[in-house]
């Protein structure tokens, strides 16, 4: 029998079926990062039925908003989420794929207005999905990028 | 009611949208020519920032905005003006949609003309941004097709460097709403990337054969930059040279956004083939049409 080896929360978010490895990247989807005061645990390569392996994460008592977590998408578009209080689940969903996303990616082109230092501009992607791939596109340059984690901010 | 308040780039418009530019062209060519004058835009102020170099786009914009009696204010030279002390386009642009109803910007970053429309009070009409988007070119070319041969039942050659043409790239976006034959004929390291063929019909042949078949010759310039050494630039340059031999029986037009280098050779000019210089004059009614759209 395998045992998942992080504990239950009492009051925060769990983000389930996240893909095997990518773990480290909703948290920075998430904005947790050094200094971040939150509680987290972290599963990563736990055994999953669906998936085979999968990373699973914990962030205790805070409740992120579904536009925060709908981000999340980008890299890891099956994740569930499980909103929990007092030990119980509250409320459980799958990420969408949010239209459009501000600040969270860098543009590839260096020549894009957005990596322009000197310009109060934030970043701003259209996302787009074809078949099982989701890509974002620049909203100022047109540039897409389908490798969604090496740009990330 | 304007279809548009900025025009960035040409995947913003519709079919409809192009068509509607192209017709309202049509009643301004007699005012363009200086046939005939208007006062449609008197009380109006154009404001031209180019941050780069230009002539025609510039001067074509001016002429439309005075032909239709409006004033044209221009930016000048960057090294003469705040930008040289440093100043954001951000700021530039806020500045000057304080002074003029509306404002056409080539600056050399893609993506900077969208980003001017959403920090300007006024309309932005894009003359070219970096290797981006030149969507008023893309629409004179367009009329120009429209007048010369029609868009219906249209093969038209593409010839030169296709990799990096961002007039091409914006021509072809175009054409795939009205069904046009695209012939591709280019050297292999300047070939059209494959994302761009995803809409339209393409193949690829040699100039010998566009000649024969296309219903226009779109040529575009082979910049030298783009070859490891000039002797193997000359050799590629040459095989895509087009003379007036070529031309004998052929009834295809030429089109060349210019400047042209050495790709068409002067003999072509007094051809009835050749058409790129009425294609520059389209730029004027092209350009009347959009700043209606936009002031009006």
């Amino acid at each position: 029998m395998n045992v998942l080896t992080i504990s239950k929360i009492k009051d925060g978010t769990v983000i389930d079926h996240i893909p095997s490895g990518k773990a480290l990247e909703v948290l920075r989807i998430l904005g947790i990062r050094r200094g971040s005061r939150e509680r987290v645990s972290m599963a990563m390569n736990v055994e999953s039925k669906k998936m085979k392996r999968k990373d699973i994460v914990k962030v205790e008592g805070k409740f992120i908003s579904e536009e925060e977590l709908n981000r999340i998408s980008l890299i890891a578009p099956d994740a569930t989420i499980n909103i929990i209080e007092n030990f119980e689940i509250r409320r459980k969903f799958r990420v969408r794929i949010p239209e459009r996303v501000e600040g969270l990616l860098r543009c590839p082109n260096g020549n894009c207005i957005s990596n322009d230092g000197k310009e109060p501009v934030t970043s701003a992607f259209r996302i787009e999905k074809s078949e099982n791939l989701v890509f974002a596109v620049c909203m100022y340059c047109g540039k897409k990028i389908y490798e969604i984690e090496e740009y990330l901010v | 009611m304007s279809r548009f308040r900025h025009l960035i780039s040409i995947d913003d418009l519709e079919r409809d949208d192009i068509e509607h530019i192209l017709s309202k062209a049509d009643s301004f060519v007699e005012i363009a020519r200086g046939e005939k004058s208007s006062g449609i835009l008197e009380g109006k102020i154009l404001a031209n920032l180019f941050f780069e170099p230009s002539t025609r786009t510039r001067m074509s914009f001016e002429s439309a905005m005075k032909r239709l009696g409006g004033e044209v204010i221009n930016l000048g030279s960057v090294e003469a003006s705040s930008i040289a002390k440093g100043e954001s386009l951000a700021d530039t642009v806020r500045v000057v949609s304080g002074y003029a109803d509306c404002i056409v910007i080539r600056h050399y970053r893609e993506g900077s003309a969208r980003f001017a429309s959403v920090v300007s009070e006024v309309p932005v009409i894009n003359a070219g941004d970096g290797a981006g988007q030149h969507p008023t070119q893309t629409l004179l070319d367009l009329y120009t097709i429209k007048k010369e041969v029609g868009l219906k039942n249209l093969r038209i050659a593409l010839v030169g460097d296709l990799k990096y043409s961002r007039t091409v790239h914006s021509l072809i976006k175009a054409l795939a709403h009205f069904g046009a034959e695209m012939l591709l004929v280019s050297p292999e390291a300047l070939k059209l990337p494959d994302e761009l063929k995803e809409n339209g019909s393409f193949a690829e042949c040699d100039l010998e054969y566009a000649v024969e078949n296309a219903d226009v010759i779109y040529v575009t310039r082979i910049q030298k930059e783009r070859f490891p050494d000039e002797e193997e630039y000359r050799k590629v340059a040459g095989s895509y040279r087009i003379t007036a031999e070529m031309l004998k029986n052929s009834s295809a037009v030429i089109m060349h956004p210019l400047p042209r280098v050495d790709e068409i050779s002067y003999d072509v000019d007094s051809l009835p083939n050749a058409i790129y210089f009425r294609q520059a004059f389209y730029g004027v009614p092209v350009r009347m049409a959009i700043l209606t759209e936009v002031m009006l």
